[in-house]
């Protein structure tokens, strides 16, 4: 008989549809090339799929309060969240931090750069790219940077701003402007700086980074959303975060 | 007051840049219409098609093959940096550069369409009398064009003012050389500014409103068409 084999078939089929569930998520610039890798061995070690979507956090919270379909944001910073969670967006007791952000003074060219982050007291550049501090917690933590050397208002007319960390490392990557300050995530690959040159900011020089991840209230029946909270606190999600310059809490 | 001093300075570089790239594509926009208008020229479809295609390429290509264009790797940063001009990205020649490629379809067409309709015979009847092609341009063509001068120009100055895609690829966000309005509004947004956001997004919405309605109501070329 036929008909035994094909039901046991599709009772399994059935079984495998209600565990391996679907989940969307809000990925901070940033934070972008660790996701993947993440998102990659959480669907091979659970069987539920993630679908990445990355953008500026900013963007996210006014896209979430009006009704967008993601399940868990990483943001790029601490307030967001909070203040999804205030607002009724996150579930509240969902929130921690996932990554603490390091930056780095980077030029995609070898030997622009120095060790101590001196050329921005002496360099000779035109440009000077950083994102925008209003906006984006990586412009900020540059303005502080630059406020602690005692540099930003010297070099304020050599700024230009990117909207986001992603077209701030656009437009040092390109040439256009000759340095800039990025995320250490952007430019490391496998502990180290992959291209160019770079300076690591000392972590002293600003406010810690705290990228915090929440779960959204869209999210709360959502086992895949779950199942990625917890794949991100664990030991393989947390190598890879190190992997690409993180500090972790 | 509901608008900052950085949302008016804002306000002031987009009316400036809309109108300083209004005025260069009269000036090259119009020879290039005329051409196109009056040309039996193979190359006639392919120019048409370079005109086009900043209407239907998203403002990010446009704005990505500038950036690396104009850089100092590409073809133009390189041209701009042996004539002493170093490169355009992050200056607010550079906006004006964009904004003429990004705008060119919407002063050319209109003008294109409008010197078309011209009847031929006119300009032979001008010829007859001894007018100069330039005088019979100036004295035959231009009054009668007069319409599609309008269209050209306030199509050409609103696209100009609604400008983003292109401004945030290049611009920088500069204080004062390239924030425009545009880049202004998705700041607030993205700072969770909402009323600011508001304020400024209305503004817009009601001016372009009003100029378009001034187009469609005052034009004689579109009320002899509805």
């Amino acid at each position: 008989m036929l008909v035994r084999p094909l039901l046991i078939f599709l009772a399994v089929l059935a079984a495998m549809q209600a565990t391996a569930e679907e989940t969307r998520i809000a990925v901070a610039a940033n934070f972008s090339a660790p996701a993947k890798q993440i998102a990659e061995a959480f669907e091979r070690g659970t069987g539920h799929r993630a679908t990445l979507v990355t953008g500026s956090t900013g963007k996210f919270h006014a896209q979430i309060v009006n009704g967008a379909p993601f399940d868990v944001l990483l943001s790029a910073d601490d307030e967001t969240p909070a203040r999804l969670e205030k607002e009724g967006h996150a579930q509240a007791g969902t929130r921690f931090t996932y990554a603490i952000g390091r930056l780095v003074l980077w030029s995609p060219k070898p030997d622009v750069v120095d060790g101590e982050g001196a050329i921005l007291k002496n360099g000779d550049f035109r440009h000077l790219a950083l994102a925008n501090p209003k906006v984006a917690p990586y412009g900020q933590a540059a303005m502080e940077t630059l406020g602690a050397l005692g540099l930003a208002d010297t070099l304020r007319p050599r700024f230009v701003l990117g909207e986001n960390i992603a077209q701030t490392h656009q437009f040092v990557a390109s040439g256009n402007a000759e340095l800039g300050f990025v995320a250490l995530a952007q430019v490391m690959k496998d502990g180290r700086i992959a291209d160019g040159s770079g300076w690591v900011v000392p972590a002293r020089l600003h406010q810690p980074i705290r990228q915090d991840a929440a779960l959204l209230t869209r999210g709360r029946g959502n086992a895949a959303a779950k199942a990625f909270l917890a794949w991100l606190k664990g030991d393989a999600a947390q190598a890879t975060i190190r992997s690409f310059g993180y500090d972790l809490p | 007051m509901p608008f900052s001093a950085s949302d008016l300075a804002a306000v002031w570089l987009t009316l400036k840049l809309a109108t300083l790239t209004t005025a260069l594509l009269l000036l090259a926009g119009t020879p290039l219409a005329w051409w196109l208008a009056r040309t039996g020229s193979c190359w006639k479809g392919a120019v048409s098609a370079v005109v086009a295609l900043p209407l239907v390429l998203p403002p990010t290509v446009l704005g990505f093959y500038l950036l690396v264009a104009m850089g100092p790797g590409g073809p133009l940063g390189k041209l701009t940096q042996a004539a002493g001009l170093g490169t355009l990205p992050f200056t607010f020649p550079g906006l004006v550069v964009a904004s003429c490629l990004y705008s060119l379809p919407f002063v050319v067409q209109p003008l294109q369409n409008a010197f078309t309709a011209i009847p031929e015979r006119l300009l032979e009847a001008a010829a007859t009398l001894r007018a100069a092609p330039l005088d019979a341009f100036f004295h035959v063509v231009v009054p009668l064009a007069r319409p599609g001068f309008l269209t050209a120009a306030v199509l050409g100055f609103a696209h100009t003012l609604g400008e983003f895609g292109v401004v945030l690829m290049i611009g920088g966000n500069i204080p004062e050389k390239t924030r425009v309005i545009s880049v202004q509004i998705y700041d607030h947004v993205e700072a969770l500014e909402y009323a600011q956001a508001h304020w400024l997004a209305g503004g817009m919405l009601l001016f372009s409103f009003l100029v378009l309605l001034a187009l469609y109501t005052l034009n004689p070329m579109t009320r002899r068409q509805t």
